[in-house]
């Protein structure tokens, strides 16, 4: 179990960040995502392995300004 | 020889006048902060022209705009420019009329597009960002950029303020020590509910605000 935006979600261990956004539908350009505390940069979603417990915001940008 | 006619503007009041009035709205503990404060602006649309204003009015000392667009006659239902700017950069547009409010503040202008590769060299003095950018890509990428490419700098960034829908879901929000999301995460620009003056410079206040809260308070200040 892990906590995205404050809701908690199911999720196999082990699997990337990145593959959990893309499954979740998020478009990668358009987000930044926070976890633990952390920013975790682009580069790394691929190698960032998401664990029960962790929790993620994921702030997704809408145009505007 | 009156007076209006014979003194421009911007030597009307001396910067000993300009200061007093600030300090004696605001105290001179708390202006000695504004006055000594650096904020960055980037992209000077809605947000950005709002947000500078605001910070220009309280005496920001250190503003640095930036923006590679000219002003469009579409801009004025919301952006801070008036008829004679069509056509003109932003950045000297906007620069004009700060000094309108203070001539005494230090305006410093980057007409310029923002990239993944000239953020190190172009944010590398401002402690403070205001994300005022207006395509969700590029708020992406500046966001990302500023809080991997530095680790002391605060980005204060807006998200979700198209049309004319219930002013109270716009707010703001800490998503780390660095990062703070001002706008209600949701309403992008679309036919009937575009960018509007009203909606738009409520965001703007939230992001001004809170870049006033970081500067006289420092960064723990908002949950």
């Amino acid at each position: 179990m892990i906590r995205v935006n404050g809701e908690d979600k199911n999720l196999k261990e082990g699997v990337t960040l990145l593959s959990f956004l893309e499954q979740e539908g998020y478009q990668t350009a358009r987000i930044a995502v926070e976890k633990n505390g952390e920013i975790i940069p682009k580069k790394q979603y691929g190698e960032t392995l998401l664990h029960s417990g962790d929790s993620l915001e994921i702030v997704s940008f809408v145009g505007g300004g | 020889m009156t007076f209006s006619e014979n003194v421009s503007a911007e030597n009307r009041f001396t910067k000993a006048e300009i200061q007093e009035a600030l300090c004696s709205r605001h105290t001179t503990e708390i202006q000695k902060r504004l006055d000594s404060a650096r904020v960055a602006v980037a992209g000077l649309g809605g947000l950005g022209s709002n947000v500078a204003f605001a910070l220009a009015r309280i005496g920001v000392g250190h503003l640095h705009l930036i923006d590679f667009d000219k002003v469009d006659l579409t801009n004025l239902n919301r952006q801070q420019y008036f008829m004679r700017h069509v056509g003109m950069n932003k950045t000297d547009a906007l620069k004009g009329e700060l000094l309108d409010i203070n001539p005494y503040l230090d305006i410093k202008t980057d007409c310029i597009r923002v990239t993944e590769e000239n953020i190190p060299e172009l944010f590398k003095d401002d402690p403070i960002i205001c994300e005022a950018f207006d395509v969700p890509e590029n708020k992406a990428m500046l966001v990302n950029g500023i809080l991997g490419l530095f680790t002391e700098k605060i980005i204060v960034s807006a998200s979700g303020m198209a049309g004319y829908g219930d002013s109270n879901s716009i707010c703001t929000k800490k998503i780390t020590d660095r990062f703070y999301l001002c706008g209600d995460e949701i309403s992008d620009s679309s036919l009937g509910q575009g960018l509007m003056a009203p909606r738009v410079s409520i965001c703007a206040g939230h992001e001004a605000n809170l870049i006033t809260r970081l500067i006289i308070d420092g960064h723990t200040a908002t949950k």
